[in-house]
């Protein structure tokens, strides 16, 4: 492009009636967040494609639900997002995901710096509301660097992403279908051990929650100087370039 | 307020650690006291519910004497709230859900090296253990709900002076915690 952004006229659409710009073939959310808006969401990371599985990033669009991770932005758009219609799903959704896995804060090393926990505070969810599933899903600690506790597992394929498009190593898989759906490490023995992951992989970085962990890390960091206990996830020293994806462990 | 507001409280399966964060609103007990009257209460050592405005229940339902306990306060208290994690989740109690209860059982109190081999306790006072550990609002319906391991004890001050007040209680960030 010959001309200088100030001669250009940039599109822009509208978030919550505020005009936000954007460069042709940004989605929604990408806009926004460059913009210093946050909109919630967990299996969307700036680094990789969109996935659009957790749908936490939910919007009307001139009144239709969509994904803001999925939908291009268009000039004119009418977008609403902090609506108590969308953020009352967004809640429930929250909610489903805390009791479809076993999410005991309390003893999780990612605690603070957890992304689920900290939309749970974003949005204000209190309660469960659900019944709790309590799935059996025993941990894997057989890595000599990294632990997996799939009990915290959101299934939001990152680990997956990063595991085949960076590092190129393929060792995270979702299997099954429905309530099933698990998370599983391409080995013949199923163990972590047994596969070439190592603790300086991509896939291990980009956890939102706390399934991937590096051992002997623990509580490193005081409750009240966490990530999340100084300031909420949706400030834009937290949100914009998604700097809550940046830390592994605690 | 024309009277002071009845409150009854319980640990049900916890720690009693939701409690001890209660008493660390600290000199705020003698301006909350002025508003209400406790009833059952380890506070006050009264072993049965009264009709009370405010039921306030830690910990979760791990046996059949944590259910019993629960519906009566249901049946007494206007307005249920679950406080603390064990309450909202099961919390700790509910680690032992992936484990099955005989299993849990017979290593304990038969097979683990180191300790004694007394049998699995049957006396009948005590009460039979639940299969699975629940969430109180699995057993009765819960008006509102205050998350931490513990609450801290702004949360719980903010907690029940909005309630107090008539107002939906709200935490904000720093106050809202589930660990």
């Amino acid at each position: 492009m010959s001309a200088t952004p100030d001669t250009v006229t940039t599109p822009t659409f509208q978030l919550d009636g505020e005009e936000i710009p954007f460069q042709p073939g940004q989605t929604i959310i990408q806009a926004a967040l460059a913009a210093g808006k946050y909109i919630p969401h967990l299996c969307f990371h700036p680094e990789f494609k969109p996935h659009g599985s957790c749908k936490l990033c939910l919007v009307k669009i001139s009144g239709r639900p969509a994904a803001s991770c999925t939908t291009v932005a268009q000039a004119g758009l009418s977008v609403e997002s902090e609506i108590p219609e969308v953020q009352d799903k967004r809640r429930t959704l929250v909610q489903m995901l805390l009791v479809e896995g076993n999410h005991f804060c309390p003893s999780c090393e990612k605690s603070g710096n957890c992304m689920l926990q900290a939309l749970g505070y974003e949005l204000g969810v209190m309660s469960p509301h659900f019944p709790q599933i309590f799935p059996v899903r025993p941990v894997d600690a057989s890595h000599k660097e990294i632990l997996l506790d799939f009990n915290r597992c959101i299934l939001c394929e990152l680990c997956v992403r990063a595991s085949n498009e960076v590092d190129q190593k393929n060792v995270f898989a979702l299997a099954g279908r429905g309530i099933s759906k698990h998370l599983i490490v391409n080995s013949e023995s199923g163990r972590l051990a047994d596969t070439n992951f190592s603790a300086t992989d991509k896939a291990a970085q980009v956890c939102p929650v706390g399934v991937i962990l590096p051992k002997r890390v623990g509580f490193a960091i005081p409750i009240g100087k966490r990530k999340f206990d100084l300031k909420p996830i949706s400030d834009p020293g937290a949100s914009a370039g998604c700097a809550e994806h940046a830390e592994g462990g605690a | 307020m024309d009277r002071k507001l009845k409150v009854a409280t319980t640990s049900l399966a916890g720690c009693f650690g939701c409690h001890m964060s209660f008493l660390d609103i600290d000199e705020r007990l003698l301006d909350l006291i002025q508003l209400i009257e406790f009833d059952r209460s380890p506070l006050t050592d009264i072993k049965h519910c009264g009709p009370c405005d405010l039921g306030i229940i830690e910990g979760g339902v791990c046996n059949a004497e944590n259910v019993h306990v629960l519906r009566e306060f249901r049946r007494n208290c206007k307005i249920l709230i679950a406080l603390g994690a064990c309450a909202i989740n099961g919390g700790l109690p509910a680690q032992r859900n992936q484990l099955d209860l005989r299993d849990i059982l017979e290593e304990v109190y038969q097979t683990e090296p180191g300790l004694t081999h007394g049998g699995i306790p049957n006396d009948p006072e005590l009460p039979l253990p639940l299969n699975k550990v629940h969430p109180i609002h699995e057993v009765v319906k819960i008006d509102y709900f205050l998350p931490g391991c513990p609450p801290p004890a702004d949360a719980i001050w903010k907690f029940l002076t909005d309630l107090l007040a008539g107002r939906t209680p709200h935490l904000g960030h720093g106050l809202l915690h589930y660990d």
